[in-house]
């Protein structure tokens, strides 16, 4: 495990803060009723199936959706779009790869919202230099984005996240599509950075491989179903209302371990034991 | 070779080319690398629509024209954005079709113009008076100036709209703005080259320079440059030919785009037969 006992929070104020937020896209909700706080320092995880509002969630962090009833604070006020100290890895799925750019003007739009000329100024190369040689890609930095491999690919987007120093990182299933190193490296490069001090909220729809190694997990069906360490929140119980299917949770070594239960062997074993109870009964 | 830059027509159609060919070059990066291709299209037409209403209504033309353009691509963004069961392609040509039906509608009303709209639909770079060199040198600084100091944000908003908002660059500003040179754009080329032929001016030089270069920064100095000079080229050559200056822009701009993709191929042929080269 990355994380066995998660961190204590740090400061007065939660970093972001969510108070009975509901909200959506165009009058259709995405989350309802969620109150959450997550404090500077923390790792956490969100975990729930497609449409449960996942990415919703880091939306409403960014300021970039419909908030209908309650409240987002981010360092205790409530803020506007593109003000949120964080830096953003979007889904990879959603980036252009044949879009003409290299890996170090990917990186350097981290730097966009500032400044009015078209280049980059002497020391927003060298903490781009300093960031991508940080995550191992500094000798890819003229290479164009699509002759990376997926790991490649995930570092130069999170090299764009980070060079601004956000306190807060934000991503989007960093580990979609990866082999499982380079799943293994993004999750122990994150644990390094959650170790200098930057607070990060992930989503995943890996439970076992992902989830279980966080600290903090928030399993998220429109509604917050449950909160905390993986060892509370893995049951059968929140597995299945987060799903909405029946879920075994094993407990192996130290491990929790979730497993999917495929629907016809659910389904037979059942039947089965109802007609055993029904043999038993005659 | 210098015979034709004897007359004064001439040298202003040459400039006037060479900077219609630099600003639709720089203008259209953006167009194709956001596959906007169609809009570009489309706006042409509509300001066909606005330029004769400008005329009709004893109004400036560029001043016209150009806000029409504006208003017609602001109309697109609100109506794609309110009704996304629409597709922006069906979008654009209910919009400017109908902007181009108006302005059709209303020269076979009004046959008696001062303006030669044949002009506008097929354009007239040798025609050109000392006023609309002035109109597109004005626009091309203009261009210039805002795609200079928006630069690092016109990349990220053209890479990827909403993640570059949550960064802090202001996107709707940028596509306004984006919105309203592009108008400028084209109202003072559709003198010179025609809104038959416009598109061809916006996207081949920077869909050539894509299949040269993997690199944004290289691209939009290679569009502007291919631009640019198959403008004068192709104003120089159709005065030898005594051809269509419009029509033969966007020949040689064609041709520049057929050996880029040859190139391309070949030089995916070549790294492909080094490929299996080193597996050996």
């Amino acid at each position: 495990m990355l994380h066995p006992f998660p961190h204590e929070p740090r400061g007065e104020t939660p970093l972001v803060e969510f108070r009975g937020v509901t909200c959506g896209y165009g009058g259709t909700t995405a989350l309802v009723d969620v109150s959450v706080s997550i404090w500077e320092g923390e790792f956490v995880g969100l975990l729930g199936p497609s449409g449960a509002g996942k990415t919703t969630f880091l939306r409403a962090i960014l300021g970039a959706v419909e908030i209908y009833r309650g409240q987002v604070l981010v360092e205790g006020r409530p803020h506007d779009r593109g003000r949120a100290p964080a830096g953003y890895v979007p889904q990879v799925e959603t980036v252009d790869w044949n879009f003409p750019v290299t890996v170090e003007q990917v990186v350097l739009m981290g730097f966009a919202g500032r400044g009015w000329l078209p280049w980059a100024s002497k020391e927003e190369r060298e903490r781009a230099r300093a960031v991508m040689e940080r995550l191992g890609i500094a000798h890819l930095a003229g290479r164009h984005i699509r002759a990376l491999s997926g790991g490649q690919q995930q570092r130069a987007f999170l090299a764009r996240a980070l060079v601004s120093s956000p306190r807060l990182l934000l991503l989007d299933e960093p580990t979609a599509g990866v082999d499982i190193k380079t799943r293994d490296d993004i999750l122990h490069l994150l644990h390094e950075l959650n170790h200098d001090g930057t607070t990060i909220v992930l989503t995943t729809h890996e439970i076992n491989a992902v989830a279980a190694h966080l600290p903090r997990v928030i399993c998220i069906n429109q509604r917050v179903v449950a909160d905390g360490p993986p060892a509370q929140v893995f049951t059968p119980e929140v597995m299945s209302r987060t799903y909405g299917a029946p879920m075994t949770v094993v407990h192996h070594e130290g491990l929790v371990l979730v497993a999917e239960r495929p629907h016809r062997y659910y389904e037979e074993h059942l039947a089965r034991s109802r007609a055993s109870e029904g043999d038993g009964d005659a | 070779m210098l015979e034709p830059f004897a007359y004064d027509f001439f040298v202003r159609g040459f400039v006037v080319a060479g900077l219609v060919g630099a600003l639709c070059g720089l203008m259209g990066i953006y167009v194709v690398l956001r596959r906007m291709s169609y809009i570009g299209h489309g706006l042409s037409h509509a300001m066909l629509g606005g330029a004769v209403v400008s005329y009709v209504m004893a109004f400036n033309f560029y001043l016209g024209a150009g806000l029409w353009g504006f208003l017609s691509a602001l109309l697109i963004n609100a109506t794609v954005q309110r009704r996304r069961m629409l597709g922006a392609d069906a979008v654009i040509g209910v919009i400017t079709t109908a902007s181009f039906a108006v302005g059709v509608a209303l020269i076979s009303r009004y046959r008696t113009f001062t303006r030669n709209f044949e002009a506008a639909l097929l354009g007239e770079i040798l025609g050109i008076q000392p006023q609309d060199l002035l109109a597109v040198a004005v626009m091309t600084v203009l261009a210039a100036v805002f795609v200079f100091f928006c630069y690092r944000r016109l990349l990220f908003v053209t890479f990827d709209p909403e993640v570059a908002g949550y960064y802090g660059v202001p996107v709707q500003w940028l596509d306004s703005l984006f919105a309203l040179a592009l108008a400028g754009t084209i109202v003072v080329s559709m003198q010179v080259i025609g809104v038959t032929m416009l598109v061809a001016a916006l996207v081949i030089p920077a869909a050539t320079a894509r299949l040269l270069t993997d690199s944004f920064h290289r691209l939009a100095l290679l569009s502007v440059g291919i631009g640019a000079l198959s403008g004068v080229a192709g104003v120089y050559i159709s005065y030898y030919l005594d051809i269509s200056s419009g029509a033969n822009v966007v020949l040689v701009t064609t041709g520049a785009f057929a050996l880029a993709y040859a190139w391309s191929a070949l030089r995916h042929r070549l790294a492909a037969i080094q490929g299996l080269r080193a597996l050996d």
